[in-house]
């Protein structure tokens, strides 16, 4: 629980681009479009509203989790260069009304989640909220450097809901995207980590470049990036999708691939000298844009 | 007024016009929710 000290000197009320920031809007585009490519890949679609609905209570449930994990770090983030500008940190909000606008957030996604689509889909939605909030920021996330790779579930959701909410129905293809994102997620998250070490240092985060180091670190990266080139590929061989997306499935892992062997081969210890962890990470983003890009596009172009 | 009180109110006005244009949006998109679940066809 946050017990940062509002520095202003009067109760004045936070400008509403500040509840904004709070949902974390530039961290929300994945979650969007792999909860999106989850609806698009279901082999019937809703209404058009109701897809909308569907993509926006997503959207909505992701902007609760972030309300919620800046309250609950609001002290953590004040030591981070990275976040200490945030509205709790900066002092430009009073914790009540992130934590209250948070839990108004989450329940009022839920809701209209189910109302319009579908209580499996609320559910679900339900899970990766509490998911997020309860096992990753509250347990998982300042007590085990593997905080990542059981969290990383919470970011997973997405393609899961989306198929849920188009289908009424949890199927064989979106647990597989599941398991794609969750097996990405330590390599994308720990690439990262690896530049910008010094700051979970300062915040006593127990990432795993600081707790087990630098080589540690990258030869895990390498590790997870099998099972998840794996996993991309494998919707191909299972006849869950066509030939194109196995091809270029198996393209994009081997790039993956590469880049995650050019960060187990790195030696150097200063960010300065980490581009290949800065290249793989960029190229951690674009490749699960690419992926699930390619899985719709296999699944509704006559070819 | 003082500057705060202004600073206040400016504030005040903002989340008042957000909170408009959002609770219009929730109207619009309540009325099209109802309309695709009835299967009304227009």
């Amino acid at each position: 629980m946050p017990s940062i000290e509002v520095t202003r000197a009067a109760a004045l009320p936070a400008d509403w681009r500040d509840f904004l920031a709070l949902t974390k809007p530039r961290v929300m585009y994945l979650v969007v479009f792999t909860g999106l490519c989850g609806l698009l890949a279901a082999p019937e679609l809703p209404p058009f509203v109701l897809g909308f609905t569907a993509i926006l209570c997503i959207a909505l449930g992701a902007g609760a989790c972030g309300a919620l994990n800046q309250w609950y770090e609001a002290d953590l983030d004040a030591k981070m260069r990275r976040t200490a500008k945030r509205p709790l940190p900066a002092g430009r909000m009073e914790p009540e009304s992130a934590l209250q606008f948070g839990v108004g957030l989450a329940a009022f996604s839920v809701l209209l989640m189910g109302l319009a689509t579908n209580w499996l889909a609320a559910a679900l939605l339900t899970a990766s909220i509490l998911f997020y909030v309860f096992i990753y920021t509250v347990w998982l996330k300042p007590r085990t450097a593997q905080n990542i790779v059981i969290g990383g579930a919470a970011g997973s959701f997405p393609p899961l809901i989306g198929w849920a909410a188009a289908t009424g129905q949890v199927a064989a293809l979106p647990l597989l995207l599941f398991l794609i994102i969750f097996l990405w997620t330590p390599p994308h998250f720990w690439a990262l980590s690896l530049f910008v070490r010094s700051d979970y240092a300062t915040a006593g985060i127990p990432m795993l470049p600081v707790v087990a180091g630098a080589a540690a670190t990258r030869r895990q990266v390498f590790i997870y990036s099998l099972p998840m080139a794996a996993a991309a590929v494998a919707p191909w061989p299972l006849g869950m999708t066509g030939p194109v997306y196995g091809a270029c499935a198996a393209l994009l892992s081997f790039v993956f691939l590469v880049l995650a062997w050019r960060v187990l081969r790195n030696e150097g210890d200063d960010p300065a000298a980490m581009a290949p962890e800065k290249h793989l990470f960029a190229y951690s983003v674009f490749y699960l844009f690419a992926l699930f890009t390619v899985l719709v596009a296999d699944r509704w172009l006559p070819w | 007024m003082t500057p705060e009180d202004e600073l206040i109110r400016k504030r005040q006005r903002g989340r008042a016009r957000v909170m408009a244009v959002l609770l219009g949006a929730f109207v619009i998109l309540m009325f099209f929710i109802t309309v695709a679940k009835t299967g009304i066809n227009w």
